[in-house]
């Protein structure tokens, strides 16, 4: 399999702290890691890095054979919203928005909103039903549902999600993890940061984080489709 | 944001009405000015009378809008009970429009045998509204004289030196007093056809009385235009009411100017501040768009076109608002109602918009600097 990521020797330092400290990750296309650790481990620091909103100290990421991470403020933004699609545990819809038009908002950004590709994006997450549905009357697996939704819409090469389930009980926890294996079956690949085990153990690939420091990378041996 | 679209529309509305003020203030004022009586005074321009066709043509110059007023003076020396008193010829009829302050007891003369009389005149010949009394004019008889119209009583011979003398008569009733505070009230006024009978002598007036409206240096030129025309006219400013009515014209307008420039700084103060709550309120949002793929020029747009808009409604509602503000001040200041002015629309419009426009800056500044990777997390 061909890398879709890497990261050499990643360093993210907030003055005496070491954040992330001499990192190295590769992460092939199709995909599906899980990056689990405690609080302060470096998890969100890593995905920041990995999303292009935040840049490491040093260290190179390259992304698709390109180093990215020499890259302006804006090429980075162009970047990500091409590449990368964001599952946020808290979901971060806009809430005088329905849900159709916040999957449209990504569309926006990133080429022109279509409401017949955010209604299919829906579709695939089993909520074309509620496509005119305010946040506030969705509950919160549908309103995770709608942000996968919207990170699928521009079809990203990579899927980054934070705690995709952590706000969620286990029967939406189960419907957001079907949707994933749906898309590693479609070929997407998936970073998922999680401090849930059994979150962790539906991907293909472990890393756990501590102190910044990778302290394992293993595959899983239980992983399928 | 509709505190922002009330801060807009309150700056617009006071923006547009003061604007209009601040044109109107000339007409306005000038107007209020001509309560103090004329700005302009014909005099001869040589040893001679005044041509009353002078005055057409003097006149002339200004435009019809322009001219308030014009009344011409003739002052004639004559006696009444045997104290020397001043007659002065006028337009009854025109003299209020340049003497609007002047006080009446009683009522003006309507026409010949009737005079006005100043309070200072009736005190000391002890007349009041009502009463009749004699004017003379006493001359020499020569051979210029023509006697025929002259009663034989009128006239006698002095023993010692042979001369005739004339003490040609007019009986006036006294309509009314006139009462000014000035020096009119020593004069007794009457029709020119009563000073032509007493004085028997047809001539022309002494002083011409002008208003009319204009600001100083437009005045200065009428008057520098009249006097070239070769009349027999010397028309000067009244400086005291030019010089005063510029003076308080300039000021007025600097206050309208000031007041003017602080409501717009205190429109860009409360737009700043609203927009920075609304910001503030929307900074997860603002980091979940850079977090889709918005870049900060997309941000900058949505905010600027947000508040342009704004502006725009606001300059809009603030023209139309403002009108009915500037005819309230208007009204209540100047007792008459303003001149609108559609150029003064667009202008507001345009300074709506750059006052939102400026107030976004710093507001939308914050918004391109949130951090998309902190705010999500909830910091």
């Amino acid at each position: 399999m061909s890398k879709l990521l890497e990261l050499k020797n990643i360093s993210k330092i907030y003055g005496e702290l070491h954040a992330l400290d001499n990192v190295s990750l590769t992460v092939d296309k199709g995909e599906w890691i899980a990056i689990m650790g405690p609080s302060g481990s470096g998890k969100s620091t890593m995905m920041n890095i990995i999303g292009c909103m935040d840049k490491a100290t040093s260290g190179q990421v390259i992304f698709d054979g390109k180093d990215i991470s020499k890259e302006s403020r804006r090429k980075l933004t162009e970047f990500h919203r091409d590449k990368i699609g964001l599952v946020f545990q808290q979901f971060h819809l806009i809430n005088y928005l329905n849900a159709v038009e916040n999957v449209m908002v990504a569309q926006y950004y990133h080429s022109m909103p279509d409401e017949k590709e955010a209604l299919e994006a829906l579709e695939r997450v089993g909520l074309k039903d509620r496509a005119k549905h305010l946040p506030s009357q969705l509950s919160g697996g549908e309103q995770q549902r709608v942000c996968i939704a919207r990170a699928i819409i521009n079809s990203p090469e990579l899927i980054l999600a934070d705690e995709p389930t952590g706000n969620l009980d286990e029967a939406n926890e189960n419907i957001v993890l079907d949707i994933f294996h749906q898309l590693h079956r479609e070929g997407t690949s998936l970073v998922v940061v999680t401090h849930d085990d059994e979150v962790g153990l539906e991907a293909q690939r472990i890393v756990r984080l501590e102190h910044g420091k990778i302290t394992s990378d293993k595959k899983n041996d239980n992983f399928h489709e | 944001m509709i505190v922002a679209l009330l801060a807009i529309v309150v700056g617009a509305t006071i923006l547009s009405g003061l604007e209009m003020i601040y044109y109107d203030v000339p007409r306005q004022m000038s107007a209020q000015f001509r309560s103090y009586g004329a700005n302009i005074i014909f005099t001869p321009s040589g040893d001679g009378d005044i041509n009353n066709d002078d005055i057409e043509k003097g006149v002339e110059v200004f435009g019809s809008d322009e001219l308030e007023g014009c009344t011409a003076y003739r002052y004639e020396n004559t006696k009444i009970h045997n104290m020397p008193q001043a007659l002065a010829a006028i337009d009854f009829e025109s003299v209020l429009k340049t003497s609007p302050y002047w006080h009446i007891g009683g009522d003006m003369p309507s026409g010949n045998g009737m005079a006005l009389v100043g309070a200072k005149a009736a005190e000391g010949l002890g007349l009041k509204s009502g009463d009749t009394f004699v004017c003379v004019n006493s001359f020499e008889v020569d051979e210029s004289v023509d006697t025929s119209d002259i009663p034989s009583y009128e006239m006698y011979t002095d023993p010692e030196s042979g001369e005739t003398y004339c003490d040609h008569e007019l009986e006036l009733v006294c309509s009314g007093i006139l009462e000014t505070g000035g020096s009119e009230e020593d004069y007794i006024y009457v029709t020119y056809d009563d000073i032509t009978a007493l004085t028997m002598n047809e001539r022309g007036c002494d002083i011409v009385e002008v208003s009319a409206a204009g600001m100083q240096e437009d005045l200065k030129a009428a008057a520098e235009k009249i006097n070239s025309m070769g009349l027999t006219i010397s028309a000067k400013l009244v400086k005291r009411v030019t010089a005063s009515e510029s003076t308080v014209l300039t000021k007025l307008q600097s206050l309208v100017f000031i007041v003017t420039f602080v409501v717009l700084v205190l429109t860009m103060i409360c737009v700043a501040t609203t927009m920075t709550a609304v910001i503030t309120e929307r900074r997860k949002e603002i980091g979940l768009r850079k977090a889709l793929g918005a870049l900060n020029s997309s941000i900058i747009g949505e905010f600027m076109s947000e508040g342009l808009v704004l502006g725009g409604i606001g300059g809009i509602l603030g023209s139309v608002l403002g009108y009915y503000f500037a005819q309230f001040v208007s009204m209540n200041v100047f007792s008459s109602s303003i001149t609108f002015r559609p150029l003064l629309i667009p202008i507001t419009i345009a300074a709506s918009v750059m006052v939102t426009g400026l107030a976004c800056l710093i507001p939308i500044k914050s918004a391109v600097d949130v951090d998309p990777a902190l705010v999500l997390k909830g910091e």
